[in-house]
């Protein structure tokens, strides 16, 4: 017996909006860059930004040509890539969706430096959970989900903003932790 | 290549060779048989790539430690240049081997050549030939894994600089369906001509049109679906792109052109001519061009003429079919 669940996000994204402002303060960073990795998590960033009323335009980043799996999917054509000119010396807010196995982020942070070597980068996300295949983790999750190695989480947006988790071999129907 | 030199390689009625089991790119030799869908991938994948002129050039991973070989028995520059720099961006390792100057001139075979290659695990080969038909030849022979990218093969075809010409049309007209484009030389020699011919024509360009004297002119050109003209004057009036094709010395010594001074006189592109253009219309060239034979030296550094545009765009067209063409082998 499979599960199949939506939950709306919105109150966890004000939650997330309020930490990402704290987080700033307590770092000391006036000037922050919010990059958004295609497709989820330019959605997330988008809110963020939008939250935390950052001056500088979104970044964003499709990282399909710096994958490790990109000879399994295939070369596709990317989504728009906006970034400033120059991340030299500027404290990036590397925002997704979710967190998983990590190498994403890892994708995303090689094509982040060639853009320059920012003074900083970390890591945000709106929902982590386990599998992680390489050591990353995040700065700060907006919640975290105990999924199993077959459950998968996918945002569905960008309006309404919905996770949906789907758990192939649920048959104790749990709740999941928050 | 004189036009009555043999064929030495038999041409495949289509590529279909050239596409795998799920229809994506395996090997490059021809427009021919190619889906639109396809072509429009390859023109969405280049956008991806394309860097504006005044952005640093970006390095991607996608070919890392695979190794391409730039198989040249045909000299070129930008042809060659442009793969090179494709295919480092991509992060390949290079190889450019001048066939002219090499073991094949101590007689050693294509194959034998081929097959060494093959044993230094080379994953992909970029060739150009004067012989029509050699870049099937070699994908007919070589193992499994390996790519076979045509640059160039004698008056066959020249896909890439095709693909890249339309790229740069895309870039000033995004709608195909209402432009004219005028290709004007020699088009009965010219590979370049036969895959512009076949990319307008998949991709539904409006009208094409050939202007050409007839000793250059296909007796097909009809069938080819194109429009033939003998004057200049006639095929420019309106429209928004015209190609220019290179006038091959070597053709000079047959009956195909008088000479120089009279092709100019009828079929060169002076300031005047480029007026007959709509507004906006542009001026093509595949280069290198001969300055006072095919056009004008001012048309040719003038405001409509985006041949430089051409060769920039040439990297990221070769870095789209690289790498397309690379994905369905085993990573």
């Amino acid at each position: 017996m499979s599960s199949h669940e939506k939950v709306d996000v919105g109150a966890v994204l004000a939650h997330l909006g309020d930490s990402v402002k704290s987080f700033l303060t307590t770092r000391g960073i006036a000037l922050p860059v919010f990059v958004g990795i295609h497709t989820g998590g330019v959605w997330v960033a988008e809110a963020l930004h939008a939250h935390c009323a950052v001056a500088e335009p979104l970044g964003t980043l499709d990282v399909s040509y710096h994958r490790d799996d990109v000879g399994r999917t295939g070369v596709r054509p990317l989504k728009p890539v906006r970034m400033p000119a120059s991340l030299d010396n500027r404290h990036v807010l590397l925002i997704d969706d979710v967190l998983f196995t990590g190498r994403t982020t890892r994708a995303a942070l090689n094509e982040l430096f060639e853009y320059g070597r920012p003074a900083s980068v970390s890591l945000v996300v709106l929902v982590e959970r386990p599998g992680r295949e390489i050591p990353v983790a995040p700065d700060l999750a907006g919640m975290r989900l105990e999924l199993g190695p077959e459950d998968r989480v996918k945002l569905q947006g960008p309006d309404p903003m919905e996770l949906v988790i789907s758990r192939p071999n649920d048959s104790l129907l749990e709740e999941p932790a928050r | 290549m004189s036009p009555t030199q043999p064929t030495l390689f038999r041409l495949p009625p289509a590529a279909q060779c050239q596409l795998d089991d799920e229809g994506r790119l395996r090997h490059f030799l021809t427009i021919e048989g190619l889906p639109a869908a396809l072509l429009e991938e390859i023109l969405e994948t280049a956008q991806s790539f394309h860097t504006a002129s005044d952005q640093a050039a970006r390095k991607v991973p996608l070919l890392r430690g695979k190794t391409i070989v730039n198989l040249f028995f045909e000299a070129s520059t930008r042809t060659r240049t442009t793969f090179e720099l494709a295919a480092k961006r991509l992060s390949a390792d290079v190889l450019n081997l001048d066939m002219a100057t090499a073991a094949t001139t101590k007689g050693e075979s294509l194959l034998d050549t081929l097959r060494n290659l093959e044993a230094m695990h080379c994953d992909m080969f970029v060739v150009r030939h004067h012989q029509s038909g050699a870049a099937h030849f070699i994908v007919r022979h070589v193992a499994e894994h390996v790519s076979v990218i045509n640059a160039g093969d004698g008056r066959h075809a020249h896909p890439t600089q095709a693909m890249l010409d339309m790229f740069t049309l895309r870039q000033h007209f995004p709608d195909f369906g209402s432009i004219t484009v005028v290709i004007v030389g020699d088009i009965l020699h010219s590979r370049v001509a036969r895959s512009e011919i076949q990319a307008l024509r998949t991709l539904g360009v409006g009208e094409i049109r050939v202007v050409a004297p007839r000793t250059l002119l296909p007796r097909e050109a009809a069938s080819l679906g194109v429009v033939p003209f003998k004057s200049m004057e006639e095929g420019l009036a309106g429209a928004q792109a015209v190609i220019m094709l290179r006038l091959q010395k070597e053709r000079m010594h047959g009956s195909f052109v008088p000479n120089e001074a009279e092709y100019y006189q009828f079929y060169g592109l002076t300031r005047a001519r480029v007026e007959l253009l709509a507004e906006d219309g542009i001026v093509m060239h595949p280069g290198p061009v001969n300055r006072g034979v095919e056009a004008e030296s001012a048309v040719v550094d003038g405001p409509r003429s985006v041949i430089l545009k051409q060769v920039r765009n040439g990297i990221a067209v070769r870095m789209a079919i690289l790498s397309m063409a690379m994905r369905s082998h085993s990573w």
